[in-house]
């Protein structure tokens, strides 16, 4: 090999040129893969985010219904008045609420297929928590229309039970009650629980996989209750999944306006005057004032999450 | 080795287990049933009959097929847009350490982060304050910006399980750039774009609060849908139309779970 040069000749070619100009200018080749998407997110989806933030700030004017184009904080003074007030806090208690019933049912779920379920099972529960999750959202609050109506399987089902009066004393209450179950606070709830569950299953699942099984027989050889070890061991480990988990639940339930609207009575939520506010009303600065709502709970949860050390174990 | 190999769950873990999954399935299922019932008036159960006749007469139904067509076609571009993006940035994130690293992958996450509604009114606002017409375009801006987070949490996982000396190996035997990419990089994330690709498919097909921000009056399958739920024409038809739903997105799920299957990552943990 005595002939060969020290350093090779360029590659022949204009790919080969480019090639040789990627390995000498990694930063270029890093450039003009980063530009396409960045262009795309920023422009697309941060301009109108921040077009629509900045909205907020404008008012509408009342005897001509135009947006007004100065800098103001009438509209997030309209977003306290006593009614918007109420929209605000029935979502939040409504999102707390299902997220509370999503972290009871999932435990189980997620604990059941992180420590016992092993080999076939496993592909079992994952495929059985995956499915739900990503088959069609609309076709799952059609079927719990179907579930829920008047004539539907649950009231069948009680009817058989002789359980009719248990149903109609439910339904009859102030608040959770109504005509019937589909058109009621409660069905609102159970869908929201039904559609959101997969979501809090897998992160707490992929946390509970974390928590080594000798540390639970530990607890117990140290002479721990089954109780005290869930209570002091289990779920301090399970924090960050859960905490992970009730990100989803809480958010996609602020944000929801289609499940209350069909499966519900007429009580509105965050995402319904939203979407009321930019329509039929045309304010849109009133509703970038609403969607800075969520906006704002999830960054302060977000923030008290990380505080309270939730995402130190991720 | 774990010791807890042999120990059996407590009874009530596992009821309530069980129980929970149940309760994913069962409404799911009960769908199936309600396609076939002889019942076009309201949702009484059991079902007086069964037939297959609304099979025939949602086949018969053009707006079923225009609405059909529409969101294959806006998922297929979504989805092929959202490739390219997702890949290239996953490649970039996972191959070098820049400036600003997690900017990006926080922007990337932040389209499914936010709840949809957001988005939507976002992009609606957006499409209004730039005099942009709503047309099939517009739809496929809003899922595309979506469905890149599926392909780059897909793409990222595989990139990283990517050993870099495979690359420095093509190079050193004296491959060029595109030789590399094309017969070392391609086949082994392969897969995982597929995957990928796939979830974005079901994701942008299923895809229905944005939807309604930024289409003009075309309706797109879950658009459809929604006008039913809200308006219903003819109920038997809508069963029937939710049934197909299920199947056809189930399909790529499972499509997609055994190609990443015995990857590290969860091909839809991202959604």
């Amino acid at each position: 090999m005595n002939g060969a040069p020290a350093i090779l000749a360029g590659r022949g070619g204009l790919f080969g040129a480019l090639s040789d100009t990627f390995w000498r200018h990694p930063r270029l080749l890093l450039f003009l893969m980063l530009t396409p998407p960045l262009l795309w997110l920023g422009i697309i989806y941060l301009g109108s985010l921040f077009a629509l933030l900045a909205q907020s700030f404008f008012s509408i004017d009342e005897f001509s219904g135009m947006v007004r184009r100065e800098f103001t904080l009438k509209t997030y003074g309209e977003l306290l008045s006593p009614s918007n007030l109420d929209i605000i806090i029935r979502t939040v208690v409504m999102a707390a609420l299902v997220t509370a019933a999503c972290i009871v049912i999932a435990f189980p779920v997620a604990y059941f297929a992180a420590r016992y379920a092993r080999g076939r099972w496993k592909a079992v529960f994952y495929l059985g928590v995956m499915l739900p999750l990503w088959s069609s959202y609309l076709v799952k609050v059609y079927a719990w229309k179907l579930i829920l109506a008047k004539e539907g399987i649950v009231g069948w089902a009680l009817g058989k039970l002789h359980l009719t009066w248990l149903l109609d004393a439910w339904l009859a209450l102030p608040v959770v009650g109504g005509p019937s179950l589909s058109v009621s606070t409660t069905g609102t709830f159970i869908v929201f629980v039904y559609v959101w569950l997969p979501f809090m299953i897998l992160p707490m699942q992929a946390a509970l996989e974390r928590v080594p099984g000798s540390m639970l027989e530990a607890s117990a050889d140290l002479g721990a209750s089954p109780r005290q070890t869930f209570r002091t061991v289990l779920v301090p480990l399970a924090l960050p999944g859960i905490v992970a988990g009730s990100i989803f639940t809480f958010s996609l339930t602020l944000g929801d306006y289609i499940i209350p609207q069909i499966i519900g009575n007429s009580a509105r939520y965050i995402g319904m005057a939203v979407y009321a506010q930019q329509g039929t009303a045309g304010n849109i600065p009133l509703a970038a004032a609403f969607t800075v709502v969520p906006i704002a709970i999830m960054g302060l949860y977000l923030w008290m999450a990380k505080r309270a050390g939730a995402f130190d174990a991720l | 080795m774990r010791s807890d190999r042999g120990n059996r769950a407590p009874i009530g873990v596992k009821v309530a287990a069980a129980a929970a999954l149940l309760f994913l399935h069962l409404p799911i299922l009960l769908i199936f049933v309600y396609a076939f019932t002889t019942e076009d008036k309201s949702f009484v159960w059991p079902p007086p009959g069964f037939t297959t006749q609304w099979f025939a007469v949602a086949w018969n139904r053009p707006d079923v097929w225009e609405a059909l067509t529409l969101s294959v076609q806006v998922a297929s571009i979504s989805t092929l847009i959202a490739l390219i993006l997702g890949t290239l940035c996953a490649a970039a994130v996972s191959q070098t350490r820049f400036f600003g690293r997690e900017v990006v992958s926080l922007l990337v996450i932040l389209p499914i982060a936010l709840p949809g509604i957001i988005t939507g009114v976002a992009l609606r606002s957006a499409f209004n304050l730039a005099d942009i017409p709503f047309s099939f375009w517009t739809i496929v801006l809003g899922h595309a910006t979506f469905c890149v987070v599926v392909v780059y949490n897909n793409a990222i996982a595989r990139f990283r399980r990517t050993s870099a000396s495979l690359i420095e190996a093509s190079m050193d035997l004296g491959a060029d750039g595109f030789q590399t990419f094309r017969h070392v990089i391609l086949p082994n994330i392969g897969t995982a774009l597929v995957a990928g690709g796939m979830l974005a498919f079901a994701l942008s097909f299923d895809e229905v609060i944005v939807t309604t921000f930024t289409a003009g009056q075309q309706a797109t399958l879950p658009i459809w849908m929604l006008e039913e739920l809200v308006r219903p024409r003819q109920r038997p038809v809508t069963n029937v139309v939710a049934m197909v739903v299920v199947i056809v997105t189930f399909l790529p799920i499972l499509a997609a779970y055994t190609l990443t299957r015995d990857g590290d990552q969860i091909a839809g943990s991202g959604k």
